[in-house]
């Protein structure tokens, strides 16, 4: 085919101006490495926060009392969510869907041991949290069901605690004041290495039964304890929906809501979660990429101020061309595939600058995120160089195509 | 289609160039047959017209009006593809300044009319350094224009002019920007040339290289006003243009100077 024997004739005169052509290059260079790099990088923190999400359960469901307070009773809102709900949640006969409902009543709070201190946050909860939320244990044991029932003075902490406080993590059997009251540490925390999303390194866990009663002063509401999150799981990722609106059904009913009201509760499942992480990250990304797109544009005014002067000073050699028979579209496919060696050979090193950004990334030790470049990225970043020196060069191959042999042959 | 023997046959050409408001008749009724086989030589000062005149033989240019045929191809009228693939295949063009590209080796060069008549990468090579054993640079093949002599980078041009076999040769100033010596060199190898077959019709204004012509063709002022044709020039002394008596010379080139303060004002 013909098309491809303009393809030397387009590398011979890039390489007879091997500087000028790298400078040419350079912003298509550097407008897709920086795309492909940024959206590998919005690419790494989705799949890393996924990867944090899926490792805690997707059938996880979280339910929340709602802050906003409406209607009459304005004022301080009415937390209404309690341990009356939860005991009605775990009535297997109506929520068939429904497993492990778990309550959390959680506060910032001092701990002392001899002579150290720690603000941390505490929650009290039941046994089956450490299953819900996937707890592995470093040291111990997690909170027993005897240990729930008898209120017990009983504490598991995370690493960050123990080290703070004991200045290392065997501490099982050691004792903690909270409150004045002493506490035994019956576990301590698996590490959980980042401090990110939904690390327990720095928190401690003690009976519901004792943050209610003696730790926190908790309000009640319709004389039940309240409780600042429930957690439950659903029997299978298929029954998450079902189990939602089992969960959904009773407390409605319980928090005597009309048809019109809305709830004073939410229920977050995981994929919700994940819906919304999806969303934040890829608009960001979106973002990022089309700001790094702006220099892929003036990339492409740099190949079409460039392939304009290139026209000028090959006038001679473009009416020499038209003497010895070429048409106009041979000119003009001659300066368009100039330019489209140019950005295709910017957009190559561009990829093979973001990769070896990748690599790189993947080298360093403990660094938060991957830079993933799909195969997607990459057909976009050569799809575009070449759009770039398509359109940027149809201009000035133009021009080409419009100069009169006779005139071009005279030109000095 | 073809109702002439002649390879280049031109009844009563014109060419007006509009420059502005300014009609600059290039070209005046200028009627001229060239047969295959001759050797001939265009003659005249600038402006008078002989440019023009081997623009139009040289299919660059069309007349305003007036038949042009090239080998019983009538080139009126025809489309810029066309008279691409006609000028590709009838015409060698040879320049004064040479015009090779910069930093291509002279068989690329050569190559370059095979390129556009299409002919294959292998076959045009070969054809390539066939034209430049021709012209005696068989072993510079792989040279580029600035490791060659101003004579051998003519040379590679007459390869290239060469290479798609073309009923006509033409060369605008062969020797302008040769020595003497050189320029020797250069008309010697033409003439080898067409000896061996080759119609060759060159521009010139140089007086020695015209004499060496086998019909010598002269223009001013738009019209030919001798042409040494030994047919013609015998029976009336001018074949063309002006009959009879030398052209008296005119005061100024012919430019239909309409008004000439207004195409300042255009200006």
């Amino acid at each position: 085919m013909k098309l491809f024997r303009y393809f030397p004739v387009a590398v011979d005169s890039i390489a007879a101006n091997k500087m000028r052509a790298s400078l040419t290059m350079l912003g298509i260079i550097i407008g897709v490495a920086a795309v492909l790099t940024i959206l590998g990088v919005g690419r790494g923190a989705s799949a890393n926060i996924l990867d944090e999400v899926a490792s805690q359960g997707t059938t996880r469901l979280t339910i929340s009392p709602s802050t906003e307070s409406e209607g009459e009773g304005a004022g301080a809102p009415v937390q209404t969510l309690t341990m009356g709900d939860v005991r009605a949640l775990s009535d297997a006969a109506f929520h068939p869907d429904v497993v492990e409902v778990v309550p959390q009543y959680g506060g910032s709070i001092q701990l002392v041991a001899g002579s150290n201190n720690k603000q941390t946050r505490v929650t009290g909860t039941t046994a089956d949290y450490a299953e819900v939320h996937r707890l592995e244990m470093a040291e111990g044991r997690f909170l027993t069901e005897d240990e729930i029932a008898q209120m017990s003075n009983v504490i598991v902490i995370g690493t960050v605690v123990a080290t703070d406080l004991f200045e290392r993590t065997q501490v099982v059997g050691e004792s903690v004041r909270i409150d004045g009251e002493p506490f035994t540490v019956v576990g301590v925390l698996e590490e959980s290495g980042n401090a990110g999303f939904g690390s327990n390194d720095d928190s401690g866990f003690i009976p519901i039964g004792a943050a209610h009663g003696r730790i926190f002063n908790v309000p009640r509401y319709r004389g039940e304890y309240i409780v600042t999150s429930v957690s439950a799981n659903a029997v299978s990722e298929e029954r998450v929906e079902a189990a939602e609106l089992q969960i959904e059904q009773t407390l409605r009913l319980r928090h005597g809501l009309g048809a019109d009201d809305d709830n004073d509760f939410t229920i977050s499942t995981q994929a919700s979660l994940l819906d919304t992480i999806g969303t934040v990250t890829s608009t960001l990304t979106l973002l990022l990429s089309s700001i790094a797109a702006i220099s892929l544009v003036v990339g492409g005014i740099g190949i079409m101020n460039i392939m304009l002067v290139s026209v000028t000073e090959r006038t001679k050699e473009i009416g020499l061309r038209k003497a010895l028979g070429a048409h106009t579209s041979d000119v003009l496919l001659q300066f368009l595939i100039e330019s489209l060696v140019l950005t295709l050979l910017g957009g190559l090193i561009g990829i093979a600058i973001s990769y070896g950004l990748a690599l790189l990334v993947q080298r360093i030790p403990n660094f938060p995120i991957d830079l993933l470049i799909g195969v997607d990225a990459l057909i976009l970043a050569v799809g575009v160089s070449a759009g770039c020196g398509l359109i940027f060069g149809l201009y000035p191959a133009m021009r080409a195509t419009r100069l009169d042999p006779i005139e071009a042959l005279r030109y000095e | 289609m073809a109702d002439s023997s002649a390879l280049i046959d031109m009844q009563n050409i014109s060419k007006v160039y509009q420059m502005g408001e300014t009609k600059v008749l290039a070209l005046n009724g200028v009627s001229l047959s060239i047969e295959a086989g001759e050797y001939v030589a265009i003659v005249g000062t600038s402006g008078s017209g002989k440019s023009t005149l081997m623009n139009i033989i040289g299919l660059l240019d069309s007349p305003t009006e007036g038949v042009f045929q090239i080998r019983g191809h009538r080139a009126n009228g025809l489309t810029g593809r066309q008279l691409a693939d006609l000028r590709n295949r009838e015409i060698g063009f040879v320049f004064q300044q040479f015009n090779l590209l910069a930093r291509a080796a002279a068989w690329r060069q050569v190559e370059l009319p095979l390129f556009y008549a299409n002919v294959a990468r292998g076959t045009a090579r070969e054809r390539a350094l066939e034209a430049l054993a021709q012209v005696g640079l068989a072993e510079r093949a792989d040279h580029k224009p600035e490791e060659l002599s101003g004579g051998q980078q003519q040379r590679v041009a007459i390869a290239r002019a060469l290479v798609n076999r073309p009923s006509l040769l033409l060369a605008d100033e062969p020797t302008g920007a040769l020595d003497t010596r050189t320029g020797e060199e250069v008309m010697a190898l033409f003439e080898k040339l067409h000896e061996e077959g080759l119609t060759l019709v060159i521009i010139t204004h140089d007086q020695e290289i015209a004499e060496r012509a086998h019909r010598v063709i002269t223009m001013r002022d738009g019209v030919i006003v001798s042409d040494s044709d030994a047919a013609t020039a015998t029976a009336s002394g001018f074949r063309n243009g002006l009959s009879g008596t030398a052209p008296a010379p005119l005061p100024r080139p012919v430019a239909i100077e309409q008004d000439k303060e207004k195409m300042y004002e255009a200006v």
